[in-house]
């Protein structure tokens, strides 16, 4: 069958089960929206590319299926670059097409060029430049196939405009072959023996478990071994939702702003069983100090986390859920009654707290949309104080409910992220807790959710402040609140009415849970403004390359 | 800290060049040289690649390359029994009558003389890092006005080889 190369990108789309791109289009794109307005693939318009591929990235983490973008070459490749980077730190798939100048102009500075092959070199698991008709179907599959085994990650095609035009052969093979690379999924059997064995001695183990969880679907398993272990369970903030928040040993996140009780436990853990996690510096502190008496087990799909942060004492490859099953499957259990006491104890004595007492306390506004939301929405959060207490004060109880980005860190990203949950789910509760901060940095994206009526539910925490950068302004710079302060930001609630979404705002405490329930039940987009203590920290806070249990406040 | 050879199969792929030693840099890691040439099998190339770097780094570097989807194949041959070469032309100065002591020293090297101009030759030598850095060394003495020279490139000796594994 001969197809243009724009007619081969749907069709590989089509075989690939995409039933919706993010995107913005453009001079070399031309021939590929052109193609879209014929066939009708559903396209959501963001107002800027950083919204598109944040959206398609928020897509993935709610659905768990690759997240589609499409914009042109130059500006609009190189406004992808935070996005990309922002999935490629959370190992999410996502498969970005890019127009390229035709084929003669590369290299020669034409009009839009940029290289963003190169440029996406380092916060890509793969990408490809096209240069052969011949060679697209082939690549669309690598790429698939590339972005959603393994660790997954985002993977980049770059498409040159007089490609999308011209004409080949197309047939879409059933699987690459791809040499160079063949993931680990069966953990080894005699690695998995040892840490049984290691697992049936210990008296005080641990599980840490992060994002693998939720990208290879081991949620039950984790759940199972910890029941039938009696192993009390962290979770990082990737991996949030994927034990019940309500379980009776699951103790909360770890790190600079974990519990006083999932940092002793890893504290003294004499076993630490990580599970797709990658001991990063916001979880472990000083990492000299950090599980200082454990055996430390890892498993990870990828090799090159193991050893990497942290010697390991039994490394486990392979895929997480596969590891687990196996592990189940051969599970003994050990001693870890009075351990269990003692950490439940912890989690008992030493819960998160707040004061809600004079101006309205962001946590009682966290806490607020956590009840009215009855535990079944998707949350996203930009990233900053809110962040922090979203992930202390929510209660996830499902995988795939908290979208954030947690290695990158990119302010921003909330939003478009909720956008890209509610294409995937139009008829669930989703929720972007921002920060006034954060949220300006792609409010654009109202326009967006106007346009198509998505019923996204904004809850900015309004502290008139870079909150988490004034709180370390506070905490180790004397205060000095250097271009921290936001003065000057919109009204939000008519920005959103400029927009033809409804605004809410909400300054006591009883205004709260009225404003919730109001935007909940409304049908259409709403933002609601909570203001909310500008001067609250967020508490206990691991001061940087310290350990972990010298927590700073928090006791209140 | 020590020097590790890498010997590294990869794709002939636009890019391939960049996607290795950018690793290396974008990971802190330093490349000492590098050399890059064919194999016997069309479409592969080998990279030979000199670091100095700690064995739990090398660790790291090799499942950070392994991770690139066109790297098919890293081996150290550091230590086991191998052989590797560098190349060096050493442009060097020649008034006339020093040109027999070159011609000599050349000899006791096994370097060959490859261009002579009527104040300057170049002199060709091959050999490991410390029979090229003694030879220039004993250059110096003349003058030397330029020199060129290859990344090492290596292999095991006996029968070991280093495949792809195409399957
Ligand atoms: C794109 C980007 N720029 C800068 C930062 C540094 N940063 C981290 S948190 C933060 C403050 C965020 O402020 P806001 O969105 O209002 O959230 P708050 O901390 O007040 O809850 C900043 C500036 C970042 N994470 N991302
Ligand atoms: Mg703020």
């Amino acid at each position: 069958m001969k197809l243009t190369g724009a007619e081969m990108v749907l069709a590989c789309l089509e075989a690939e089960n995409v039933d919706v791109v993010f995107g913005f289009p453009g001079g070399a794109v031309l021939t590929l929206y052109d193609e879209i307005y014929k066939k009708g693939l559903r396209h959501i318009l963001s107002r800027h590319e950083q919204g598109a591929v944040h959206a398609a990235d928020g897509y993935a983490r709610a659905s768990g299926r690759p997240g589609v973008v499409f914009a042109t070459s130059g500006p609009g490749a190189t406004n992808l670059v935070t996005g990309i980077a922002t999935a490629y730190m959370d190992s999410i798939p996502l498969i970005i097409i890019t127009g390229q100048v035709a084929r003669p102009f590369i290299g020669t500075d034409a009009f839009q060029e940029a290289d963003i092959t190169g440029i996406t070199l380092p916060i890509t698991k793969h990408n490809y430049l096209v240069k052969r008709i011949e060679e697209l179907p082939h690549i669309f599959k690598e790429a698939f196939t590339i972005a959603t085994t393994g660790r997954q990650g985002p993977v980049l095609i770059d498409l040159p405009k007089d490609l999308q035009a011209e004409e080949g052969e197309f047939h879409y093979p059933s699987r690459a072959e791809i040499y160079g690379y063949r993931p680990t999924y069966e953990g080894h059997q005699g690695q998995i023996a040892k840490a049984l064995a290691r697992l049936r001695k210990a008296k005080k183990p641990l599980i840490y478990a992060g994002g693998g969880v939720v990208s290879s679907g081991a949620h039950l398993e984790l759940l199972e071994l910890s029941q039938n272990g009696a192993i009390p369970v962290t979770t990082t903030l990737t991996g949030m939702g994927s034990i019940p928040y309500d379980y009776e040993l699951f103790l909360g996140m770890p790190g600079m702003h974990g519990t006083y009780a999932a940092n002793h436990a890893i504290n003294e853990s004499d076993l630490l069983l990580t599970i797709g996690a990658r001991f990063d510096d916001r979880v472990t502190g000083k990492i000299e100090h950090f599980a200082p008496d454990a055996c430390i087990i890892h498993i990870d799909i990828d090799p090159a986390e193991i050893g990497k942060n942290i010697a390991v004492h039994i490394p486990i490859v392979g895929d997480v859920r596969m590891v687990l099953r196996e592990m189940l499957r051969r599970f003994k259990k050990g001693e870890t009654e009075k351990w269990c006491a003692k950490v439940k104890a912890w989690k008992a004595e030493r819960p998160l707290r707040y004061k809600q007492e004079g101006h309205l306390k962001p946590q009682f506004v966290i806490e607020e949309l956590n009840r009215l939301s009855g535990g079944e929405a998707i949350v996203a959060t930009d990233v900053g104080q809110h962040q922090m207490w979203t992930a202390q004060y929510f209660q996830f109880n499902k995988p795939r409910t908290l979208l954030s980005s947690g290695g990158l860190g990119t302010m921003g990203y909330g939003f478009p992220a909720a956008i890209g949950a509610q294409v995937a789910f139009p008829d669930r509760l989703v929720v972007c807790i921002a920060g006034d901060g954060s949220f300006q940095m792609n409010s654009q994206e109202l326009a967006t959710v106007v346009h198509y009526q998505l019923p996204v539910k904004v809850a900015i925490i309004n502290n008139q402040y870079l909150g988490m950068v004034r709180q370390w302004q506070k905490m180790f710079y004397e205060g000095r609140y250097s271009h921290t302060s936001m003065d000057g930001s919109p009204d939000f609630v008519r920005l959103a009415e400029a927009y033809g979404a409804r605004g809410l705002r909400a300054t006591a405490i009883e205004e709260v849970g009225p404003v919730i329930e109001e935007a909940f039940q409304s049908p259409g987009p709403v933002l609601m403004d909570f203001h909310v203590d500008p001067e609250e920290n967020v508490l206990p806070m691991v001061a940087p390359n310290t350990s972990i249990v010298d927590m700073i406040g928090g006791e209140e | 800290m020590g020097k590790r050879v890498l010997a590294i199969l990869v794709e002939d792929r636009p890019g391939v060049l960049t996607r290795v030693s950018g690793l290396f840099s974008r990971r802190g890691y330093n490349i000492q040289n590098i050399a890059v040439g064919r194999t016997m099998e069309p479409g592969i190339s080998r990279m030979t690649v000199t670091v100095d770097a700690d064995p739990l780094t090398v660790e790291q570097i090799v499942k950070q390359l392994n991770k690139q989807i066109n790297v098919l194949k890293i081996s150290d041959l550091t230590d086991e029994p191998s052989v590797g070469r560098e190349l060096l032309l050493v442009k060097v100065k020649a008034e006339p009558d020093k040109r027999g002591d070159i011609q000599q020293m050349a000899r006791t090297f096994r370097a060959r003389i490859i261009d002579l101009s009527p104040d300057s030759m170049i002199v060709e030598v091959t050999g490991n890092n410390e029979k090229l850095e003694a030879f220039l060394l004993m250059m110096q003495e003349f003058g030397i006005k330029e020199i060129a020279s290859t990344g090492k490139v290596a292999l095991f000796r006996g029968n070991k080889l280093i495949r792809e594994t195409r399957n």
